[in-house]
């Protein structure tokens, strides 16, 4: 019997092309194609009074500029609102080019298409555009105060303002024997992945047929989205996602304006055309997340037992809302993390800004939720001079008292209920893992040689595997080899190989004769995306019922052809055979010969398929009415609601006392995904999200000044952390709690590393300093100013 | 990010490249190593129209230890220096200072002089140049000429080189055998440009293990690199109990550091404070920089 795959650390299939350079990106396709650049706003707010291009008209090798104006009518729309919802009443979107005003800078103006990117740029360059300025709303609290507005129309700035409540809150907190109250607030950051943004398209006249390329986390949505706008039958559209450098988030987002104009520049040209974003457009035009303001009231007793919460914060989602409520819902609901909360009211409103638009970034909302949590915790321990794990320890939901009902709203639009999980064992293993009872020494012996050591901790549940709905395509070829489609995209995660990995499970067959292909809308139409930690939740489950089918079939087939009762029969070595005589059996590539009635015989394999056939009955049809040809099967999962991984971290940091630099001393993580298909890619998912996190907290901000002016537009400003920057070693132990809401018993894995960051590193940098940390991300700079103010101890150089 | 059009020449000899320099008539730059240049164009922030490219210029690769000196020619990579062990032996703070320099692929890149000429003031090797009170040698079309250090860093970012000079050569001169150096900075991450450094020489009388002389100059805290003698506050110190409180305030009233997003000025003074009274202690111990 073949060793079963699901579960093996198998190395990747992707890794050979993806290491050697050998990736395809959308780059790579299109030596060819006619360039697009875009002429962007550089003023944050304002209206546009006259574009004069008579100066780039000259420029060799420009083929055509388009502003609003000459776009057609269905063009002429704002983009969709992609999430509407009922709180949201006051939704803006943008247009693909500004019609008269813009909102931030770095919006669509004007697309200049040339036969290259430097002509197109020498042409943009050379565009007049005059403003009318207007007064910039920029900071969360500046578009609360509502003395400026975004969009003139509207009485103040706010898109949508939302209270969910279960039972009482307020008096639940009024009656707690102790109450605190205090701000946490979280800035800027965005998924900035290696691969900006980048769309091909190629338009065949003669065949009235579009297809389209595009780094994106969602190609069936582009191309409906397209094929709408564009007001073509969606077959006559396709889109695919080739190798994709990276999502996070960012890339699920559509159309962009350039998703729509370079199919429509192509169509209207008669010629392939492509935009391929650089870095600074990247930052100033593709979307951000994660700024909130942050208000929290709580309620507990002597214990630490969390009577109530009241949680109001402000959600800055930039100048549109295409998105709409997403990012908000989750930080208002994922906030309970592992807690048994009854009495919790959270009120959010969603602001507009002059800045660029907020769309889910890894995490999407949770990191800022599970700040306020867990600093909550802290200090609700600190208040009653407990242990941090104890207060934590309290609180936690049981593991016999799932599925867990909150009474909430999810962001599905579903329950939000918990289907499984150990948050006690989580929590002791990773007390364990970080050495948390030996601390408290190792924190004095180094204060005793003038270091400063401290430990945080949090913990966090998330949401993964939202609907609606993945599907999954599994073929077996006459040669053999086993094709398998879903519809959602890479950007890297390695689906190609746990997919695989399924599906070599159920067939018997070897991991290399799998083939995987996502993201290509011809191979799969319905599908949703890859984001929300949902692909090997969703494309895996769909995947593994379309293999059963093809199973199914093949059991069938083989059973009629060896006269051999079905149950008696196993898959092993590419064979479907007679359990306990292996030599008696057939290939898989047979039977896939077989399930086509029509045999020509083209090679010999064919021709030795023939004596297996059944006789043919004159009086029946040769594919009956329950069958079809082929050994094949589709089949599509979808879930009632989300399944909820979880998961706590840990971090040791050594603040230098005078400089107020950060080190990363341990780092730890216990993580609980439901049954691993692949132990050593879900440790890459949380090395990467440790990184990213680490990112989120010490490093990475996005520095607006009062202008609305991006400070930090480039990787010398934008301080992505390098290897240099990420801890060396983390520490990573597994639990498998499996979900009992899909056939895999699987959890999403993807964005878990990302999640926790900002509040496990505030919680070691306060424990290390002994000041409050209630702002992330914090930059030595800061924490030294918050050193001095606190009066906190001084440098050891004698300096103050 | 794509540059303007612009003219590239290929010179193989330094007399073709002055000549072109020259005939640019002042909107000629010279490409070398690119690491500061190339960004400058791509986001269209210089549009020189004639770029002299001198990398296939030949004779301007040599590293040349002296008994005096160390003299880099204009082609030579910040790596290639880092790892010329000669160079090494002779002025420990060549390498002291270019393991700060950016990342290995950039230093593998760019020039040991390109750095000098473009005159940032956040960069290391302007400010070795000074401690050492080196020179840089230029040429042009008609003339030829030695520029020192402290003549060279005119202001942020701006060299006293004319449009039309090439610099073929800096001079790193040698330090006595009693003086240690040390480089010390902290940069947001490994390989940015410093929120705060400094280099700093420290004369030794090692015998009785004292101090007899210190000199600084301050990373990315100051608009031209600029010496700052400390001899005054450390003279006569032991080696291994250094008391800096004199120099650090004096470092930190000569220096001008200011706001930006990664830091405040208040921040970068103290900080530069810190680097100045570590790498002292550095050098004043024979510590390797940490």
């Amino acid at each position: 019997m073949t060793t079963r795959l699901f579960g093996q650390g198998v190395p990747r299939k992707e890794d050979r092309r993806l290491l050697t350079g050998a990736g395809r990106f959308v780059d790579d396709l299109s030596h060819d194609a006619w360039e697009v650049a875009i002429v962007r706003s550089p003023h944050a707010h304002a209206r546009i009074v006259d574009i004069d291009v008579t100066e780039a008209l000259d420029v060799p090798d420009l083929v055509a500029i388009h502003t609003w104006e000459d776009l057609p009518e269905r063009m002429q729309q704002p983009l969709p609102l992609l999430i509407p919802h009922p709180a949201l009443t006051a939704p803006r979107t943008q247009f693909v080019l500004a019609n008269g005003e813009v909102n931030h800078v770095g919006e669509a103006i004007v697309m200049v298409v040339a036969r290259t990117r430097y002509a197109a740029e020498d042409a943009a360059d050379r565009i007049r555009v005059d403003y009318e300025f207007l007064e910039p709303v920029v900071g969360i609290e500046r578009a609360a105060a509502g003395d400026r507005r975004v969009h003139d129309e509207l009485d103040d700035n706010v898109a949508a303002h939302l209270v969910q409540e279960i039972g009482d809150a307020r008096a639940a907190i009024d009656a707690a024997p102790h109450t605190m109250s205090f701000r946490l607030d979280v800035e800027r950051s965005a998924s900035t992945p290696l691969e900006t943004r980048g769309v091909y398209a190629r338009w065949d006249a003669d065949e009235g047929h579009l297809r389209l390329y595009s780094s994106t986390q969602a190609p069936t949505s582009v191309r409906a989205a397209v094929a709408t706008i564009l007001e073509m039958d969606f077959q006559d559209v396709e889109c695919i996602a080739p190798d994709v450098g990276g999502g996070f988030g960012v890339k699920i987002m559509h159309p962009w304006p350039e998703e729509v104009l370079v199919p429509w520049a192509a169509t209207v040209l008669g010629h392939d055309v492509k935009f391929t974003e650089d870095r600074r457009e990247h930052f100033i035009s593709a979307n951000h997340e994660r700024g909130q303001v942050q208000h929290l009231e709580v309620g507990f007793d002597d214990d630490g037992r969390i009577l109530g919460i009241d949680f109001t914060f402000l959600h800055d989602h930039g100048a549109y809302i295409p998105y709409g409520l997403i990012v908000p819902i989750i930080t208002s609901t994922q906030f309970l993390g592992p807690y048994r909360i009854s009495d919790y009211r959270v009120e959010f409103r969603s602001l507009y800004t002059n800045t660029v638009p907020v769309t889910p970034y890894r995490g999407a909302g949770r990191p800022q939720a599970v700040f306020a949590m867990e600093r909550l915790m802290d200090k609700v321990a600190a208040e009653l001079g407990k242990d941090r794990t104890q207060v934590r320890a309290i609180n936690l939901i049981q593991p016999d008292e799932f599925p867990w009902e909150f009474g909430l709203t999810f962001q599905d639009g579903r329950a939000y209920t918990y289907d499984s999980g150990d948050y006690p064992t989580s929590l002791d293993m990773l007390k364990d893992l970080v050495g948390w009872d030996d601390f408290a020494r190792r924190q004095a012996e180094a204060r005793d040689d003038g270091r400063l050591l401290g430990i945080g901790l949090a913990a966090y549940v998330e949401g993964t595997g939202v609907g609606p709905y993945e599907g999954g395509h599994v073929l077996v070829e006459p040669t053999g080899r086993v094709q398998v489609a879903t519809g959602l995209s890479s950007q890297g995660q390695g689906h190609e190989t746990v997919f695989a990995q399924i599906v070599a499970d159920v067939l018997g067959v070897d991991l290399d004769d799998v083939e995987v292909v996502v993201g290509d809308s011809s191979r799969m139409q319905y599908a949703v995306g890859t984001f929300a930690s949902r692909a090997a939740v969703m494309s895996g489950n769909a995947i593994a019922l379309a293999a059963n089918k093809v199973r199914e079939k093949a059991l069938r087939l083989a059973s009629e052809a060896l006269e051999v009762d079905p149950a008696d029969l196993e898959f092993a070595d590419g064979q479907v055979r007679v359990v306990g005589s292996p030599d008696t059996g057939l290939p898989l590539k047979m039977l896939a010969t077989l399930s086509n009635p029509l045999r020509y015989a083209f090679d010999e394999d064919a021709a030795a398929a023939t004596q297996f056939a059944a006789p043919a009955d004159p009086d029946r049809p040769p594919v009956g009415d329950d069958d079809e040809p082929g050994l094949e099967g589709t089949d599509f999962y979808s879930p009632v609601r989300s399944t909820f991984a979880s998961g706590m971290h840990a971090v040791v940091v050594e603040v230098d006392p005078d400089t107020s630099a950060v080190e990363i001393l341990d780092y730890a993580v216990v993580h609980d995904c439901g049954n691993l298909i692949n132990p050593t890619i879900v440790r890459g998912q949380v090395h990467g999200g440790v990184g990213q996190g680490v990112g989120g907290a010490l490093y990475e901000r996005m520095a607006y000044d009062e202008h609305g002016q991006l400070q930090n537009a480039s990787f010398m400003d934008f301080l992505m952390p390098y290897m240099t920057e990420v801890p060396d070693g983390i520490a990573i132990d597994h639990l498998e709690t499996p979900s009992p809401l899909n056939p895999l018993g699987i959890k999403g894995a993807g964005e878990a590393g990302v999640i926790p960051s900002a509040a496990v590193f505030a919680a070691a940098i306060e424990d290390a300093v002994g000041i409050p940390i209630d702002a992330m991300p914090i930059s030595p700079s800061q924490l030294h100013h918050l050193r001095l103010a606190a009066d906190a101890p001084a440098s050891t150089n004698g300096q103050p | 990010m794509k540059p303007p059009p612009f003219r590239h020449v290929a010179p193989r000899t330094v007399d073709e490249a002055v000549t072109a320099l020259a005939e640019a008539d002042g909107h000629g730059k010279v490409l070398a190593g690119g690491q500061s240049l190339v960004p400058l164009l791509n986001m269209r922030l210089a549009a020189p129209s004639v770029l002299v490219d001198v990398n296939g210029v030949t004779g301007l690769d040599g590293i040349e230890v002296t008994d005096d000196a160390v003299v880099v020619g204009a082609t030579v990579r910040h790596r290639d220096l880092e790892r010329h062990a000669a160079a090494d032996a002779a002025l420990p703070v060549l390498r002291q200072a270019l393991v700060h320099v950016a990342h290995p692929v950039i230093r593998n890149r760019g020039t040991v002089v390109g750095s000098l000429v473009h005159a940032d003031p956040a960069a290391e090797l302007p400010a070795v140049l000074v401690l050492l009170g080196g020179h840089v040698d230029v040429v042009s079309r008609d003339d030829r000429r030695s520029i020192d250090a402290e003549a060279l860093f005119v202001a942020p970012l701006e060299s006293s080189l004319r449009p039309d000079e090439l610099a073929v050569s800096a001079t790193f001169p040698r330090l006595a055998a009693t003086t240690a150096t040390a480089v010390r900075e902290l940069a947001r991450r490994h390989g940015d440009y410093a929120m705060a450094g400094v280099c700093v020489a420290v004369d030794r009388d090692d015998e009785r293990a004292t101090v007899t002389g210190a000199r600084a100059v301050f990373i990315g805290v100051t608009d031209t690199p600029t010496l700052v003698d400390l001899g005054e506050d450390l003279a006569g110190q032991g080696c291994h109990d250094l008391d800096t409180v004199a120099a650090v305030a004096r470092a930190r009233d000569a220096i001008d550091p200011t706001d930006d997003i990664h830091a405040t000025a208040d921040y970068r003074r103290h900080l530069a404070g810190v680097m100045l009274a570590r790498a002292l202690a550095d050098a004043a111990t024979g510590r390797e920089d940490a």
